[in-house]
């Protein structure tokens, strides 16, 4: 099979079939400084346990990672009712404003972005004055129930103090004013979670806790993109358990100061949110469950696992029903597309390993298979698990760009890719299908009804007709005689 | 979303100087980095590579992927504590050789962030270092522009990286007749298009710098392609001092003194051109004339045929236009020939305002449009919370700007002729036409349709018939 292409000088394009895809990786190499972190799934030797992850990304390689304070930023950000001010140049605080799903059930302030603007001149002489001057105006005419002050690259090299600036402006105006560690290059994008973290938690504590009742949980590391939280908050409910705080999705400061009332956190983004949980069993003695809400199997775990924790019969029974239910309603719809999925195969790049987990899973329960599985901040034993969790063969990889993702879609010749607006026109661009698994989405993944939603996206990119036309793709049908 | 309580920020005090510079509230502009990352992908096998954090790379080109819907690949060193301490030597270095073995590109285009430049990283000694390396490949020409995020927008950054291109690369043979340099500002793959289309029908060779009208609009793969193919190879950018003209598109940009063009004049002594964005009827008149007065022809029958249906159409909906208020944002230039335009129609422009702040924003407007009414407010540095403060006072009819301004246009209850970047509510953005005859006509339409439209959705009859 010969796919013509043209390779303009320098030979900047090459040419690849799905059938020649053994010659790919001559095509496309993966920098050496790269090759510990990349395995297979049932590899014997290789890189395979020693796969190297958790570490600064190479210079040069085009991370699909972001840094610190996107880390702070998309952690902080669904609390509605605080304000939430970026000290810095205008960049950060230009491209983080209302792009994300996380929706609010009442205030909406979290949707706007405010930033210092900092100036040749702030740079030259401090940010400080500006910063509290922004604050106390913003505080004005805002009224929020907190602020948080996220650092920027720049806020450390040139020396402002921004811990005695929110301190100065909190006891002026009687709320809390928090500031959030999260220069860019100090660290990886989980760096940021955990100067998140360190935030939330001065704030835990500071409430009151009388009628909270002895079944009763914060849902942690749902960040409520399109109601998310709302719908998973709703079955917690059905079973009669009582959620004190969602942090942070629809999150408010009052529920976040009495969340310690609580006597369980559920971590769904385990990521992000471990740091916060492992903080409030250390100080409050609240004990944690690691859950995830994405696919039916995982949705299912994560009530029973509370029922189990809370060892109530009753409860279980309860759980139970809400499964029953819910697969009862959204079972006999996902059977629709799975009939027409099964046997695709697909790449899966995300954030964090637990969504990637909870991927796999549902791809399967799809009847569809993982081929390329990978995490911008995974760590070794979250990659143990997803060696043994997946087919043997399947490509396993950590802190990947856009170059090792195309070969890797190439060499596995994909029909879905999983990801975010990074990763969208790499499979556009290849006759791929794509579903947007990221926090810019507005569709709900979660829960039960989230996945018959997943099926439905997956199914729309995947069975569209537009396939026929791209040029790879036909290329490929015309080669294999037209079966698809 | 609403934030309805949001008002202007401090007043500006003499000169233009803010007394006492207020926050910004949901920013009318970018950072200086991605306009540079947007001019280096119009150069053929070009990667953009910033000197700094990995997020800048990340935001920007998630940025820039949601409006234009194509790979984007930049670079960054991406530093770390040791780098911001140390200085970021090992890494720019490592960077550059590493994109070098990976995207085999003719040109790296690098452009600072803040972090680097508050850091004061002396770029120029650091690349001759990286020159002088033995074990680094060097196949790829290097080209350095200063762009730190505390000075300018986005359009800054653009026009700062073209001309850091014409700088470093153009020589000149003391002859001139070579293909016009035309330099057309931060516009749309569909309007470089355009323009190329225009120069074509003068029969005016042409060196577009940058021309990202296929690398961020191209078709679809049929093989992986690292660096997207199109672009103004960099050939053409070297003969750019053998230019037989140059033309450079943008008023406020015209105040400039040190500009690509105006370095192809000092060094090569190639005539330049200093036009306004074409938008609208006069403003593509002074294009057309300048080619006109380059080629020594007459203007072309299509170019011709197309500004007869501009005005054909103007005419024809003009009752519907007539006195409408509008709200106009954006980037300086793309204002300045979007209110020509709009004061060419009959509409009313009651605010316009940019998050740049060139210091002649407001003067240059005037100069560009003497008919636009005293009256008329005219902000530079602008956020949206004070352009929604001043709007809503203004009693607006409809906004025209980017899709920043969808919530405003929401709460208003008024419609958004979307234009300008980013568009990232809509497909297409990047096929927008503004420019020429042509984009007068689309602008025209969307103007007029959207007005339309809301009288037919406000009316309680709601005649199909109009």
């Amino acid at each position: 099979m010969n796919t013509t292409s043209t390779v303009p000088a320098g030979g900047r394009s090459y040419e690849t079939t799905a059938l020649q895809s053994s010659s790919l990786s001559a095509v496309i190499e993966v920098l050496p400084g790269r090759a510990s972190s990349i395995s297979l799934a049932g590899e014997v030797g290789g890189v395979g346990a020693a796969m190297v992850c958790d570490k600064h990304s190479l210079a040069g390689s085009v991370t699909q990672r972001a840094c610190v304070f996107c880390g702070s930023r998309v952690v902080l950000y669904p609390i509605a009712d605080a304000l939430h001010v970026v000290h810095g140049p205008i960049g950060c605080a230009a491209y983080t404003w209302d792009i994300r799903g996380a929706q609010s059930s009442g205030p909406q302030l979290h949707r706007n972005s405010f930033s210092t603007d900092l100036q040749e001149l702030d740079v030259i002489f401090g940010g400080e004055k500006k910063l509290e001057r922004a604050l106390m105006e913003l505080i004005d005419r805002h009224e929020p129930k907190a602020a948080f002050v996220y650092s920027t690259c720049i806020v450390g090299v040139i020396g402002d103090d921004v811990g005695a600036v929110c301190k100065r402006v909190a006891a002026a105006k009687g709320i809390p004013v928090l500031s959030v560690a999260s220069e860019g290059f100090k660290g990886t994008k989980k760096d940021g979670y955990r100067a998140a973290c360190e935030a939330v938690y001065t704030l835990i504590g500071t409430g009151q806790i009388s009628g909270i009742g002895p079944l009763s949980i914060n849902l942690l590391g749902d960040f409520n993109i399109a109601g998310e939280t709302w719908i998973v908050r709703e079955y917690f409910e059905r079973m009669g358990i009582e959620v004190v705080a969602t942090i942070t999705g629809d999150g408010r400061v009052d529920d976040i100061r009495r969340c310690h009332g609580a006597k369980l956190n559920l971590v769904q983004c385990a990521g992000s949110m471990t740091h916060l949980a492992k903080k409030m069993k250390e100080e409050h003695g609240i004990p944690f469950l690691k859950v995830s809400f994405f696919g039916f199997e995982d949705m299912a775990a994560a009530l029973y696992d509370t029922a189990k924790h809370f060892a109530d019969e009753a409860l279980m029974e309860k759980a139970k029903v809400v499964v029953h239910d819910e697969l009862s309603r959204f079972y006999p719809q996902l059977r629709v597309y799975k009939e027409k999925l099964i046997g695709k195969k697909a790449a899966i790049y995300v954030g964090g390993a637990f969504k990637a987990f909870s991927l796999v899973r549902a791809l399967r329960t799809l009847g569809m298979t993982t081929a390329l599985v990978g995490t911008q901040t995974g760590d070794k034993e979250d990659y143990a698990q997803l060696r043994e969790m997946c087919d043997p063969g399947t490509v396993i990889v950590d802190d990947s760009n856009p170059l090792e993702l195309a070969k890797f879609c190439l060499e596995k010749d994909v029909d879905l890719f999983i990801g975010g607006v990074k990763e969208r026109p790499i499979a556009y661009k290849l006759g791929i299908g794509f579903c947007d698994h990221n926090h810019e989405r507005k569709e709900a993944l979660a829960g039960f009804v989230g996945m018959f939603n997943f099926a439905r996206e997956v199914h729309a990119s995947c069975c569209s007709p537009v396939w026929n036309y791209v040029p790879r793709r036909a290329a490929r049908t015309a080669a294999i005689g037209g079966a698809r | 979303m609403n934030c309805t309580t949001c008002k202007p920020t401090v007043g500006e005090g003499e000169n233009g100087r803010e007394k006492f510079p207020g926050p910004t509230t949901n920013a009318c502009k970018l950072c200086t980095p991605l306009g540079a990352c947007l001019a280096y992908k119009g150069i053929a096998g070009t990667v953009p590579f910033l000197h700094g954090s990995q997020g800048c790379a990340t935001y920007i080109r998630r940025y820039l992927i949601s409006h234009f819907r194509e790979p984007m690949d930049i670079a960054a060193s991406n530093f770390a504590e040791h780098s911001a301490v140390f200085g970021g030597r090992d890494v720019l270095h490592t960077g550059l050789a590493n994109v070098a073995t990976q995207y085999s590109p003719e040109l790296i285009g690098v452009a600072t962030t803040c972090l680097s430049e508050t850091i004061g990283e002396n770029m120029p000694q650091l690349l001759r270092e990286y020159r002088e390396r033995k074990d680094v490949p060097h196949d790829a020409a290097l080209v350095q522009v200063s762009t730190p995020s505390f000075k300018g927008t986005h359009v800054d950054g653009y026009h700062t990286a073209v001309r850091g291109l014409t700088e470093t690369l153009a020589t000149g043979t003391g002859e001139h007749n070579g293909p016009v340099a035309l330099f057309p500002g931060f516009v749309s793959a569909e309007d470089l298009r355009h323009l190329k289309e225009v120069f074509a029908a003068y029969e005016a060779p042409l060196t577009l710098v940058p021309d990202y009208s296929e690398t961020m609009d191209g078709g679809s793969w049929a093989a992986y392609e690292r660096i997207p193919t199109g672009g103004t190879p960099v050939g053409d950018v070297r003969a750019l001092g053998s230019a037989r003209a140059a033309i450079e598109c943008g008023r406020v940009l015209a105040g400039e003194s040190r500009t690509a063009g105006t370095l192809l004049g000092k060094n090569f002594s190639v005539p330049l051109h200093r036009l306004g964005l074409p938008i609208g009827l006069r403003e593509t008149d002074q294009l057309t004339a300048v080619l006109g007065a380059l080629t020594g022809r007459e203007m072309p029958k299509e170019v011709a045929a197309a500004r007869g249906r501009l005005i054909d159409a103007m005419v024809d909906g003009h009752k519907y236009v007539f006195g409408q208020r509008a709200v106009v944002y954006g980037d300086e230039d793309l204002v300045i020939g979007l209110v020509s335009f709009l004061c060419e129609i009959g509409v009313t422009p009651v605010l316009c305002a940019s998050g740049g702040r060139s210091r002649r924003f407001e003067k240059t407007l005037r100069a560009a449009v003497p008919e636009l009414p005293a009256e008329t407010v005219i902000r530079e540095g602008a956020d949206f919370a004070s352009i929604g403060a001043e709007a809503e006072t203004l009693k607006a009819d409809l906004l025209l700007g980017n899709s920043k301004g969808y919530s405003l246009a929401r709460r208003l209850e008024i419609p958004l002729v979307r234009c300008g970047f980013p568009i990232h509510d809509r497909i297409g953005g990047h096929r927008l036409l503004h420019l020429g005859y042509r984009g007068a006509l689309g602008l025209y339409d969307l103007v007029v349709n959207a007005l339309l439209e809301r009288k037919q959705d406000t009316s309680s009859i709601g005649y199909a018939y109009l």
